[in-house]
């Protein structure tokens, strides 16, 4: 019995036991923390697979933000569990029927699929070169750079999209109005008072 | 050594797992979002696996990327959630169908 083949089917069963907990949990908190969980198991299961760069950034990036993010949101908002929770026995048969029939069906693609040649067992050999890091680097500095690009624009628009919509004008706030600005003229600014005016 | 099949079976389950809990959780939109997350973790899993199993980087690219873009969609669609709690003081689901453009 192999190192590797333990290390398999204990972070495998981890994954699918933690992702079952998040879509039948009904606390939203204990479904956050369990998906935390199966990222970092599924982390692991990227190491054997040779995944080393990918699986540190799907700790820091997802379990460090992302879900740091969600649990913010759902302690934030105070949900009414009862009435969130009313149809998961009505609708508990289509869950089993749809995955029962997704799984059974790929599973069997993919075993029969994949079983029975002798080169496709994965290997611990590294894929290019050695470092998997630097081979990343590579690739995406010179041959993805436009994707790269892409990605930091994808990213402002999640940024700019988000602060907009939970934006709230209050009267506190101080803020410009820019056709307030431009449409402003000479008059509106300026009162010129001739000195007989005055005297009269 | 493991077979590339358990692994594939392994992603399987995964995104059929999250497929079914997006069925249960009708309701719940949150819930909703993490099955979303979930489904993207499968489909990284198999970017990852195939990308062994060819030896080539691009798989791994591409894991990049889907990171990329899943970070900004979840931070949207929570934004949308915190807004539409804060419209109608809950997260029911039934309510976004009242929206009218």
């Amino acid at each position: 019995m192999n190192v590797e083949i333990i290390i398999f089917y204990i972070f495998s069963l981890l994954l699918l036991s933690s992702s079952i907990a998040v879509v039948t949990l009904n606390n939203p908190v204990k479904s956050a923390i369990s998906l935390v969980f199966s990222f970092f198991s599924s982390a692991i299961l990227w190491l054997l697979l040779n995944a080393e760069f990918l699986s540190i950034i799907l700790i820091l990036v997802y379990v460090g933000a992302v879900m740091v993010l969600f649990l913010f949101v759902v302690m934030m908002l105070d949900i009414n569990i009862s009435q969130v929770q009313e149809g998961f026995v009505k609708y508990l048969p289509i869950g089993i029927f749809v995955f029962a029939t997704i799984a059974g069906l790929l599973s069997y693609f993919f075993y029969n699929q994949f079983e029975n040649s002798d080169d496709n067992i994965i290997t611990s050999i590294d894929l290019i070169g050695t470092d998997n890091t630097k081979n990343l680097g590579y690739l995406l500095y010179t041959e993805y750079i436009l994707a790269f690009e892409i990605a930091a624009i994808i990213l402002l628009l999640g940024i700019i999209s988000a602060i907009t919509l939970t934006l709230k004008k209050s009267a506190t706030n101080k803020y410009q109005n820019p056709s307030d600005q431009v449409n402003v003229s000479k008059k509106d600014r300026l009162l010129i008072i001739r000195d007989e005016d005055r005297i009269k | 050594m493991i077979p590339m099949s358990h692994y594939l079976i392994l992603s399987s389950i995964l995104f059929s797992i999250s497929l079914a809990g997006i069925f249960l959780n009708r309701k719940n939109i949150i819930i909703m979002l993490m099955s979303l997350e979930l489904m993207f973790l499968s489909i990284n899993f198999n970017f990852i696996i195939f990308g062994n199993y060819l030896n080539d980087l691009t798989g791994q690219i591409f894991v990049f990327f889907i990171l990329t873009v899943v970070a900004a969609e979840s931070a949207i669609g929570l934004a949308i959630i915190v807004v539409l709690y804060r419209n109608k003081q809950g997260i029911n689901v039934e309510d976004i169908a009242r929206l009218k453009g």
